[in-house]
């Protein structure tokens, strides 16, 4: 068949409809993909919005901008927004988007489920911001301790609007995690064995087992928050036999796995970005798996650090102690495989490479502070103060946030079609690096001096004024960066130079196809030969031939050796994933204020769900 | 990473309330001090270890600038130099994680430590109560801990509603206040001073004004102290202040106020038996003055907002005299 024929007959089969229909029914990966990964810029900036206004409370002692009520509720809504509304998504959104080309697939596993998990996100998020306008945000921290967010301390819906705004999260992120590991186990472009997967797919593939893993923890959490709520059960009520450290343990189980489902993604694009930006593989391939790995494993063995001083017996402490500093080793080797492949390799000092020097800068600091709270002693004086707020800082924004930046100029192009500009990349970086160096560095000192963290004001009197005054200010440069990052990215998005198949000269398969890639992704599926596809050999890829183009087809290979085992078919466009979740919200919503509404507003979901899995004679349902 | 000693705002003795006491690197307490030395030998052997890796970043950049005239460096090479890195990395782990079980170990609390002192967190301030020698509770006090210098002090921390945090960085690190899990401190102070603390974990509206202060002084400066809190409340001397004790009685204060030795057993709020001879009031928001206690009680939830004492209506005679009655309460 001649390639335009083909690429015409596949778009037919493949592409989704225009119009508002279309965008409401579409299932294909890399337009949810995308709209996934805007939403979470989006609450990127609500989130830093926020952070200004507290930084502008904080300037000065004892200022009256932002009262207590409003305080507790914006750094509850600050910590809420970045972790789960921003952090875990926009690494699980790029990862939607990326994940079926680098494995060289034409769909993702699952699709309708993509669909529902990112209107189902989109509720949860629009629940909180709603809640907040109205003046209901949550008050209580993104880590909501129990007696604090009990029904004897936090009166009226806010506790509930951030408990049922975690049971969205958890739906959608698991939802994904699930299509993560299908996609990479089950739909391999042939020949691509286990050692030869790109280093930020195995990268989501741990991620994705992480959060498997993890999310039971948060569901039982905050289900028995709600219960003690709501059906008034004593889950947590020491006074009725509860345990008010059960949901520490509960929360943190969760909640510490939870910085490496977002700090791993990150590791993955770094490894991407450093392979292409020295243009050669990245230095140590099996040990990057394995540390990734590794630190997958041990990210479950030290959530109790986050409870040092909570009173524990010290025997349990100093097993934590020892877990936590372990996990310097693994995230040490990738460090120095980095630097290797640096020393060994051509750099390229574009705006992504940038961002990873930036990165390596930033989070080596994290993590040896992140050492230094793993200490008991050291952690008794240092928990709960602004110490502990730059620690994280540098090994989120640091850790994760910089190699997001930087991913997002590498793939900006596939992603769009589009080049952004270097010019005003090289600006951002340098507004965004130094702005947050000097926001979040002299937290350290601050900490150290005895400043605690979740205060909406300080005394005068207090030695701290100075500081916080540096830190506000610094934080505009920082905000302006920002700023200036997303000008680009939009201005690009719609202007910006046309961009060829593979700008970079990279050599991983989403580059195999145009950017931004048509709708069935490849014309023809890659075969693979050896981990750096593109770049080894100068003819054309290997190709499989035999897939149907009248209807979506894909091909299924084994785990191991990615061997090509079977055709199976994938589903088309549907708007039952929307539906769906409009009833699954709905429900989700209605139970904050009775728990009948689990009974009654079952039935719309039940028939939302009929829908979606309706059996058609024909599979491919294509309208 | 910056040298350690920023915090060094104020030295030795710490005089009126505040001021830059509140610092874990400015330590007057065995406990406070072993964790500083761990907090400056670590912090100086990481800024060490951040060093080295930018110097190595700086010359991989450099060096791989050059690679194409210089040629490849060997994978045999490269492998020994990363493996290298790795060994030191777990070396120095293992020194740190011994570093910190050792330090640990110097924390524990002696359960035979002579003094005992309940400390009971609430919404948003610190009740104190004090046993006598047959243990049962002989007076109670509020935001301020008398210790006598020298001495080991057990601190036995309770909660009666959400978690709190008990933190005075001078003298030791922080222990949480669980609900239906009662903790215990090691307090010990080796010079005369006014150290304050404050509430460490988020406990709610007013978490940012919950100050503690401790307060140590010498063996025989403690022994009067504990004297005069174990008496009653003087009977006032002058009219101005008795008419102040009478309106006392006669408003809502008395329901949430204990003064003993007078009809007021209140104990919602903070025991005033002796709430002139305290340094704060409100947890470390005011200086103890006629003034301040006269803008307290005309107004708290202007002054901290959210609180849980409520404004009670009062004539400006009915408030100054009462505020002559408090200051009176030495
Ligand atoms: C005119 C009558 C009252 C007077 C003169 C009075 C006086 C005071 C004073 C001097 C303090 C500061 C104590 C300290 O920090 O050491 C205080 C705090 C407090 N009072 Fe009252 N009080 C009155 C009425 C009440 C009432 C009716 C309640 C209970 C409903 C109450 C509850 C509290 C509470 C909970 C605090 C601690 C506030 C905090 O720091 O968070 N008071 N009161
Ligand atoms: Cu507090």
């Amino acid at each position: 068949m001649e390639a335009g024929e083909l690429d015409r007959r596949l778009a037919a089969t493949w592409s989704t409809p225009p119009g508002l229909w279309g965008a409401l029914s579409t299932v294909d990966h890399k337009i949810i993909g995308r709209r996934y990964t805007v939403t979470a810029f989006v609450f990127l900036a609500l989130g830093g919005v926020l952070a200004l206004l507290m930084r502008l409370q904080l300037a000065q002692p004892e200022a009256r901008f932002i009262g207590p009520d409003r305080y507790n509720q914006i750094f509850t809504m600050h910590g809420s927004n970045m972790m789960f509304l921003f952090a875990v998504p926009v690494m699980q959104a790029m990862a939607i988007y990326l994940v079926p080309l680098m494995v060289g697939t034409r769909h993702i596993a699952f699709p309708r489920l993509n669909a529902f998990s990112y209107w189902m996100y989109l509720a949860g998020g629009l629940l909180l911001w709603i809640a907040f306008a109205v003046d209901t945000g949550p008050d209580i921290g993104w880590f909501a301790y129990v007696p604090l967010s009990g029904p004897q301390y936090a009166a009226g819906k806010r506790a509930d609007i951030w408990a049922q705004m975690i049971t969205f999260t958890e739906v959608s992120a698991l939802a994904i995690a699930v299509e993560i590991v299908v996609t990479v186990f089950k739909q391999r472009a042939p020949g691509m064995s286990l050692d030869r997967i790109p280093l930020f797919v195995w990268s989501m593939l741990v991620t994705s087992f992480l959060v498997i893993l993890a999310m039971p923890a948060i569901m039982i959490a905050s289900t028995s928050l709600i219960l003690d709520r709501l059906v008034g059960t004593h889950f947590f009520n020491p006074a009725e036999g509860g345990d008010v450290l059960l949901w520490q343990h509960l929360f943190w189980f969760f909640g510490h796995p939870e910085v490496y489902i977002i700090f791993l993604p990150a590791v993955g694009m770094v490894s991407s970005i450093v392979a292409t930006f020295t243009q050669r593989p990245v230095f140590g391939y099996l040990a990057m798996v394995m540390a990734l790995i590794a630190t997958g494993v041990l990210a479950f063995g030290l959530w109790v650090h986050h409870m040092f001083v909570a009173g524990l017996p010290r025997l349990g402490e100093s097993f934590f102690t020892a877990s936590s500093m372990a996990i310097a080793v693994p995230a040490g080797l990738q460090i120095f495989c980095w630097l290797a492949t640096i020393w060994a390799g051509r750099p390229i000092f574009k705006t992504p490479f940038l961002f990873v020097i930036g990165f390596i800068v930033v989070f080596v600091i994290g993590g040896l502070t992140g050492v230094m709270v793993a200490s008991v002693p050291f952690d008794t004086q240092v928990h709960d103060t602004y110490f502990v707020v730059a620690h994280f800082h540098y090994v989120l924004v640091g850790g994760a946030v910089f190699p997001l930046l930087g991913a997002i100029y590498y793939w900006f192009p596939k992603l769009t079609g589009r080049m952004m500009s270097e010019t005003l990349g090289r600006w951002s970086f340098g507004l965004i690096f130094s702005g947050f160096n000097l926001t979040f560095f002299p937290m350290h000192i601050l900490g150290l001096q005895g400043m605690p963290r979740r205060i909406y004001t300080y005394q005068p009197e207090m030695p701290w004024s100075g500081l916080n005054m540096f830190i506000s200010l610094s934080g505009i440069v920082l905000a302006a960066g920002f700023l200036l990052f997303f000008i680009d990215a939009i201005r690009s998005a719609r202007s910006g130079p046309i961009a060829p198949a593979n700008p970079w000269g990279a050599s991983t398969l989403e580059w195999a196809t145009s950017s931004p890639p048509p709708s069935y992704n490849f014309a023809r599926l890659p075969v693979v030969e050896s981990l750096e596809p593109l770049s080894d050999r100068s003819d054309p890829l290997g190709t499989v031939e035999g897939l149907h183009t009248d209807r979506r087809e894909l091909l299924i290979t084994s785990v191991v050796e990615a061997r090509a085992e079977a055709r199976e078919s994938s589903v088309g466009n549907s708007i039952w994933p929307l539906l769906a979740a409009l009833a699954t919200s709905a429900m989700l919503i209605w139970s904050i204020f009775t728990p009948w509404a689990v009974v009654w507003g079952s039935i719309p979901i039940a028939v939302a769900l009929i829908g979606w899995f309706w059996p058609k004679g024909d599979p491919e349902d294509e309208s | 990473m910056r040298a350690p000693r920023i915090g060094l705002l104020s030295t030795g003795v710490l005089v009126s309330g505040c001021s830059g006491s509140q610092s874990a690197l400015n330590p007057y307490g065995a406990p406070a001090v072993h964790v500083e030395h761990l907090i400056v030998g670590i912090v100086v052997l990481s800024g060490v270890i951040w060093l080295l890796v930018m110097v190595m970043l700086a010359l991989a950049l450099r060096r791989g600038r050059r690679a194409e005239t210089e040629g490849q460096t060997s994978e045999g090479r490269l492998t020994m130099t990363v493996s290298a890195a790795v060994a030191v990395t777990v070396a120095i782990i293992a020194g740190m994680t011994i570093a910190s079980f050792y330090t640990t170990r110097s924390m524990g609390v002696p359960q035979s430590a002579a003094l005992t002192i309940t400390v009971r967190a609430q919404q948003w301030w610190w009740q104190v109560i004090y046993a006598g020698s047959d243990g049962t509770p002989t007076f109670q006090t509020a935001n301020e801990i008398h210790i006598p210098v020298g001495q080991d002090v057990r601190l036995q921390l309770e909660s009666t509603d959400v978690i709190h945090s008990f933190w005075v960085p001078s003298l030791a690190g922080k222990q949480d206040l669980v609900p239906g899990r009662p903790n215990d401190l090691l307090l010990r102070a080796e010079k005369p001073g006014i150290y304050r603390g404050q509430c460490a974990e988020f406990c709610g509206l007013q978490h940012s004004h919950m100050a503690v202060m401790v307060v140590a002084e010498a063996p025989a400066d403690y022994a009067r102290w504990i004297t005069s809190q174990r008496a009653d409340a003087k009977m006032p001397a002058d009219p101005d202040a008795a008419s102040g004790q009478a309106a006392f009685l006669a408003k809502p204060c008395a329901a949430c106020h204990t003064i003993r030795g007078t009809q007021a057993t209140g104990t919602t709020g903070p025991d005033l038996t002796h709430i002139g001879s305290r340094q704060t009031i409100a947890a470390g928001l005011l200086e103890t003055t006629r003034g301040s206690l006269a803008a307290w009680i005309a107004d708290p939830q202007t002054l901290k907002p959210g609180n849980n004492m409520p404004m009670v209506p009062l004539t400006s005679i009915e408030l100054q005299n009462i505020c002559a009655y408090m200051d009176s309460l030495k």
